[in-house]
């Protein structure tokens, strides 16, 4: 209920600078003002009951219900407390599918964040066909997954794949990318790289455009090289901006089930199931939908989530502070 | 122009509360209204109009499948409103349909889902509806059995079988009719592999098509799938392994679907594909000469493969007074002509009736492989497993996922599915 203040409020000071002045002054501060508030605010209200608190509710209530098949149709499932969630967290699944998750998310966001920020600082030079390159760089973004991810999962077939043909050329034996538990989730981590390099790249080079030109010159004058000018003047400065490309990378990361759910469903034994994966897989990857333990996950999801949320809110007070 | 401003100022105060007022419940009025219009509109279709999912989305409006459900309805004096889904998500839109007391009249359900959506209550016996089905195949109704109670009727059958590649075979020099036992089967696979051509392709996903595909071969051991750790069941895990670990099986099997592993065998480079009568019309068209065989068993025979192809199913209704009219309907659609018409509309479809299959062997008398392979085939929720099935079906694909892989042997694959679906069906 502390949204609902917050929209109420806003619409008040907003007309001050563009409405007339006079019927500002005669209806300010009145009960009526606040029923107009309140009325416009209405449909932002139901907006967000509808399509943010209902299915939040909905999720947490299939989570403490057993609702299997039949009591999903009949509606009377019984209430049981945390017990799926009990029956999650100590599920020999819990313990791979968490460290799957850290390793993919980690794995991701590194390395998108190292290649997107290596790429936006190239691409601040603004050379010829700059701006042509950067945009072919926005390609894996354009694509629809269900290409990306289908078009990953050939080039790195086992037998028939370029990925290991070209390896080939270089004496390599053949690598069974996606068909050994080994390899499995580097495939999936490599192929989310290059999904997640884009949006990297475009928030990370709109940063560059805020830094002022007149830092590097000064920089140049006082004989400091491109190196030195990136660790004391770009990277420190871009602080704000990776922080929050790095949560949003993160919660993006979490939640990726499609890249994974079309290069190996979460295969081989396991090996790739990441827990946004898994409570996929509960819910709809087999002929039995367990919704209740499939919410049980995404709940716990979201809570991570959420907890990251605090980090990075916690993060910036402290920046404004200093 | 201040006299204007004027005016609407006033206008502005007169009216502000009750617009206010009226904002408000138009907003409202407009979300229950998108609440509200589902409802509404189901109940409406009692008047002549007959509600009919299918799981077919590839026979389009005005193909011949969608003349034959309307041709059907014309006849009981209706007219069918028709829905196509893919298979998965038509199991939970029957599910979300029924939880909201707004099922079609007719679903044509794949098999193995029948007895889960029975045991929610949501689907009525064919006795309730007074269907006859004394004449189809018991094998292939069993599927849609639970309890002692049929939910529903098949409108064909399909199965799977071993497609081969003749000419690769003749050039190795492997006869097909002699394949009748693993030991042959494999001995075929090392000449094809030493000729130089690829053995054999299969699907071994981790979804429902993995375990399809594996059941043939687990069912030819003699194994059962209220033990999955059963010696025999360790002999048919070991038996794919070994075809991937000597690569007469290529490492693309482990995460192919029937449609890759297909795409795999018409490449020609493939001596043997596992799939299904669905592929009979691809595997004419092709420029290398193809053959079918039944699967073998272990030591000799055939091997039951499970039962492909959907029932049709009637959920329960609030106004029973429908079901005479959907009666008609079904009853329409499973005639001996009735399932041969089925089985060639699809041209993938063997009836589940004596009569229709001795109709439809005069018209294609190619295609007795695969009648005889359907009389063979069991039923996945048979056994009484019902709605454990799926339970069950899940640790088999994994189990098989987990030895392909190398991640673990396939006994102990095997050991550990055991007893995940044993705790999972622990109660049930």
């Amino acid at each position: 209920m502390t949204i609902s203040a917050a929209p109420a409020v806003r619409p008040a000071p907003d007309p001050k600078p563009s409405a007339p002045r006079p019927r500002r002054a005669k209806g300010g501060g009145t009960g009526g003002s606040r029923w107009v508030a309140v009325a416009f605010a209405a449909p932002l209200l139901a907006y967000l009951l509808a399509f943010y608190a209902y299915p939040l509710i909905r999720s947490i209530d299939l989570s403490i219900h057993d609702y299997n098949v039949r009591a999903f149709v009949q509606g009377n499932a019984e209430f049981v407390g945390l017990k799926n969630y009990i029956d999650v967290i100590s599920s020999p699944l819990f313990g791979q599918a968490a460290w799957n998750t850290v390793v993919f998310v980690f794995g991701s966001l590194i390395f998108q964040y190292v290649l997107g920020l290596a790429l936006a600082v190239f691409f601040r030079g603004n050379f010829r066909l700059s701006g042509i390159l950067r945009a072919l760089f926005l390609v894996p973004w354009l694509l629809p997954l269900i290409v990306s991810g289908s078009a990953w999962a050939w080039m790195l077939n086992s037998d028939n794949g370029i990925v290991n043909s070209f390896l080939h050329a270089f004496g390599i034996g053949q690598i069974n990318w996606l068909t050994s538990p080994d390899t499995s989730m580097l495939a999936v981590i490599i192929a989310n790289i290059w999904l997640g390099i884009p949006f990297n790249l475009v928030i990370l080079y709109s940063g560059l455009q805020n830094i002022s030109g007149d830092l590097y010159e000064a920089a140049a004058l006082d004989g400091a090289g491109p190196w030195r000018q990136f660790w004391s003047i770009t990277f420190p400065l871009l602080r704000p901006v990776s922080a929050i490309t790095l949560l949003l990378g993160l919660v993006y990361t979490l939640k990726v089930v499609d890249i994974i759910w079309i290069m190996t469903s979460g295969g081989p034994a396991n090996s790739t199931t990441t827990l946004a994966i898994w409570s996929y897989r509960e819910a709809f990857g087999t002929g039995q939908p367990d919704l209740s333990p499939a919410a049980a996950v995404g709940n716990i999801l979201i809570v991570i989530a959420l907890i990251f949320g605090f980090i990075y809110l916690r993060m910036q007070r402290r920046q404004e502070q200093s | 122009m201040p006299d204007t401003f004027k005016e609407e100022h006033m206008l502005s105060t007169t009216l502000r509360k009750p617009l206010a007022i009226a904002v408000t419940v138009v907003a409202l009025g407009a979300l229950a209204g998108c609440s509200s219009s589902g409802d509404a509109g189901s109940t409406d279709a009692a008047g002549g109009t007959y509600t009919w999912w299918d799981p077919y989305p590839q026979h389009e409006e005005g193909s011949d499948w969608a003349k034959r459900v309307q041709a059907c309805g014309t006849d009981a004096g209706v007219t069918i409103e028709r829905t196509a889904y893919d298979t998965t998500s038509l199991t939970n839109q029957a599910l979300l349909a029924a939880q909201e007391g707004t099922s079609p009249d007719v679903i044509l359900l794949d098999n193995p889902a029948v007895s889960t959506l029975a045991d929610t209550g949501m689907l009525t016996t064919t006795e309730e509806l007074g269907l006859d089905t004394s004449k189809v195949d018991s094998n292939l109704l069993a599927a849609g059995e639970l309890d002692g109670k049929d939910y529903g009727v098949p409108v064909g059958a399909n199965t799977l079988a071993l497609y081969y590649n003749a000419d690769i075979l003749s050039a190795a020099g492997v006869d097909p009719a002699s394949i009748t036992s693993w030991a042959a089967l494999t001995d075929a696979l090392s000449k094809v592999t030493a000729a130089g051509k690829k053995g054999i392709t299969f699907a071994g996903i981790n979804t429902e098509e993995g375990s399809f595909q594996f059941l043939p071969w687990f069912w030819g051991a003699g194994a059962d799938l209220s033990k999955l750790d059963s010696p025999e069941a360790v002999s048919a895990l070991t038996l794919w392994t070994d075809w991937v670990n000597k690569g007469y099986a290529p490492q693309s099997v482990i995460g192919n679907s029937q449609n890759t592993s297909w795409e795999e065998f018409i490449t020609g480079d493939f001596a043997f594909a596992e799939n299904g009568t669905w592929q009979v019309n691809s595997a004419a068209e092709q420029p290398f000469k193809t053959g079918v065989i039944e699967l073998p068993a272990v030591d000799s025979g055939v091997a039951p493969a499970p039962t492909g192809g959907e029932f049709i199913t009637a959920p329960v209704q609030k106004d029973t007074a429908r079901y005479d009219v959907t009666k008609e309907i079904v009853d329409c659609m499973t005639t001996p002509e009735g399932f041969v018409e089925t089985a060639n509309t699809f041209a993938y479809y063997i009836p589940p009736t004596s009569d229709g299959q001795d109709q439809l062997l005069e018209q294609h008398p190619d295609l007795d492989t695969w009648v005889s392979a359907v009389k063979a085939a069991k039923g996945r929720t048979s056994d009484n497993l019902g709605t454990n099935y799926p339970l069950i079906s899940e640790q088999l694909w994994t189990a098989v996922q987990s030895s392909l892989s190398g991640a673990s042997s396939p006994k102990d694959a095997l050991a550990a599915a055991q007893k995940a679906a044993a705790s999972a069906t622990e109660g049930k």
